[in-house]
């Protein structure tokens, strides 16, 4: 038996030191957060939002291509993942056998767990290589791989809680099994389906990596989707790694943007989600 | 309750037409998942023949990268991905783990929900924006600061060697570190929190301190969860690129110095495949995208597992 000092004067050091962990954890949050605001505001003017980027050697310019970019990019992923990641977790909650689902579910876990830049490689062999260009479509196709799985599981938990007792009022009532999952399940459920696709969003709005060889960035304008295009991500990245003291600027706010961007959703998401409990 | 529970239940008639419609589009939706995890191997698998065939096992055993001479020897590549990620590793997860533990075990409730929010905060920055700030702040620091002081008194190891350039090997380290810390913490929180409160109370109420409760009775309970929660971060780190790209100063070399510059698989890919112009440099990076793929695929799918296996056994099966 050890003395009853020994083993208090343990718990003590441990707890110090997991207050340390701890601590430590955020130390790397807060610079980041500090230069991102400190070199973001200072970088940041209306034509940051307005302007394109310039050429090297002049000075300002901005990313308006890059958002207009991502933003097209982002609403044509969510169209092409909305319906899959949704449908497919109605089949998982409401339809599927148990062994299918588990398959589909490892599936999806697997798929969300793979490197993004291996889904750029795979968009850019089945899209860019027979399209014979970089596009704006394949850059939205890969963001959208990337943003099925994240919808498929989230709304599948949610599908889940519904109580099994609306579904058999519904059906009671004479209500076709089919709109029963659309207007009754899928509906009290939308909430919480809601805060898994702004999850989904704000994970592929800051993705760079499956761009670089499918929607390429643009330093124009440009709405063809067939086109290359910009992506504020990308743009980011371009800047970042430049040797210019402006471009390095363009980069601080297009970070303070993006995170900004970011923290809304993740907020909104919070939101949806916390209304849900209370309910 | 399922749809399909109650209606085996109630035996409600199916195969009306808007149902056998409406059920096809969610099985065809569904499926589609398996689609694309085969399409995405497959297509890794075939567009790498080429180079496989050319280059055999010396692809994986060369050190020589020469897409004008079309040798292509991705070793460089492969230890620099692995020693950037497992260094990483090691220095994240005692951090991850402890302050995991401090979030849901010693913490008052309010500043544990406060810290758990923030570290979810962290994992969701995007990977760019740690590599701009890795490369424009951090860098330059470990250039000036950090890296002559390992110089000057540790310098007698091999692996703190040469000259200060800032964008290095332990530059990824740090930046990965960094990266994964949220996500091993944010994981191991969950799996910690699904200890079952008696487990907890019953060493409590033995006289155990909150140390000896949290080794005797939390930490054993969570094991292959946290483990899975590392394993995940591992999957994470080695398949990161924008931000290791941009500290990692991109040189294909292979040396114990974790001052020098090296290169990692995902950074190759990323500097390297939209230039490359000839079949068989494309189809070479095809190859290190494979190996990344089946690494990342075996990780993945330790990981869940033993994920799984923690909060199954809580929810008894539920989910």
């Amino acid at each position: 038996m050890k003395s009853v000092i020994l083993r208090k004067g343990a718990n003590m050091a441990m707890t110090g030191l997991m207050l340390a962990a701890a601590l430590a954890v955020l130390v790397p949050l807060v610079l980041i957060f500090v230069h991102i605001i400190k070199m973001g505001l200072s970088s940041i003017s209306l034509d940051f939002f307005t302007q394109i980027p310039k050429p090297t050697g002049e000075t300002g310019g901005g990313m308006a291509n890059g958002m207009a970019g991502s933003a097209v990019m982002i609403a044509l992923a969510s169209i092409i993942g909305l319906p899959i990641g949704i449908f497919g977790a109605i089949y998982l909650s409401e339809y599927g056998g148990s062994r299918i689902s588990t398959v589909i579910r490892f599936a999806a876990d697997v798929l969300a767990g793979i490197p993004s830049i291996i889904t750029g490689m795979v968009a850019y062999t089945l899209l860019v290589v027979p399209m014979k260009g970089f596009s704006a479509l394949a850059g939205a196709v890969a963001l959208a791989m990337i943003m099925i799985p994240i919808i498929l599981r989230t709304t599948e938990e949610q599908l889940k809680m519904v109580p099994g007792s609306l579904r058999e009022a519904s059906l009671a009532l004479g209500v076709p099994l089919w709109r029963t999952s659309l207007k009754v399940t899928l509906r009290s459920a939308m909430t919480g389906v809601m805060t898994g696709v702004l999850l989904a969003i704000a994970r592929v709005a800051g993705e760079t990596a499956p761009l670089l060889f499918t929607a390429l960035g643009n330093q124009f304008w440009s709405s063809k989707l067939t086109a290359p295009m910009a992506a504020m991500p990308l743009q980011i990245f371009n800047f970042a790694i430049s040797p210019y003291e402006d471009w390095h600027r363009l980069a601080w706010a297009g970070a303070l943007v993006l995170v900004t961007i970011m923290f809304a959703l993740s907020l909104s998401a919070r939101y949806f989600g916390r209304s849900r409990q209370k309910n | 309750m399922s749809q399909a529970a109650i209606t085996s239940r109630w035996k409600i008639k199916t195969g009306l037409n808007g149902d056998f419609i409406f059920k096809g589009i969610t099985v065809l939706f569904a499926f589609s998942i398996l689609v694309i995890l085969f399409l995405m191997i497959y297509e890794m698998v075939e567009q790498s023949l080429p180079s496989m065939a050319k280059s055999g096992w010396r692809f994986i055993t060369d050190q020589n990268w020469d897409a004008v001479q079309e040798e292509f020897g991705a070793l460089p590549y492969i230890y620099g991905s692995v020693v950037s990620s497992i260094l990483a590793l090691a220095l994240a997860t005692p951090l991850s783990v402890g302050s995991a533990i401090f979030i849901t075990e010693i913490a008052p409730k309010r500043l544990g929900a406060v810290m758990a929010s923030l570290v979810e905060l962290l994992a969701a920055i995007p990977s760019v924006i740690y590599g701009l700030w890795g490369v424009l702040v951090m860098a330059p620091w470990l250039q000036s600061t950090v890296q002559p002081f390992l110089i000057d008194h540790f310098g007698f190891l091999p692996f703190f060697q040469g000259a200060p350039y800032g964008v290095s090997m332990l530059a990824a380290i740090f930046i990965l570190m960094i990266m994964v810390v949220p996500i091993i913490t944010s994981i191991s929180r969950e799996v910690l929190l699904a200890v079952p409160r008696s487990q907890k109370e019953a060493a409590i109420a033995l006289g155990a301190t909150r140390w000896e409760m949290i080794r005797m009775a939390v930490l054993p309970y969570g094991r292959s969860g946290i483990l899975g929660a590392v394993i995940l971060g591992m999957g994470r780190a080695i398949g990161e690129t924008m931000a290791v790209t941009m500290v990692i100063g991109n040189t294909p070399q292979i040396s114990l110095s974790l001052l020098s510059p090296a290169y990692t698989m995902p950074s190759v890919i990323a500097n390297e495949f939209a230039e490359a112009t000839s079949k068989i440099h494309s189809s070479a990076l095809m190859e290190i995208g494979l190996i990344l793929l089946v690494v990342t695929l075996i990780i993945n799918a330790m990981a869940r597992l033993l994920i799984w296996s923690v909060t199954r056994r809580q929810s008894g099966g539920g989910r």
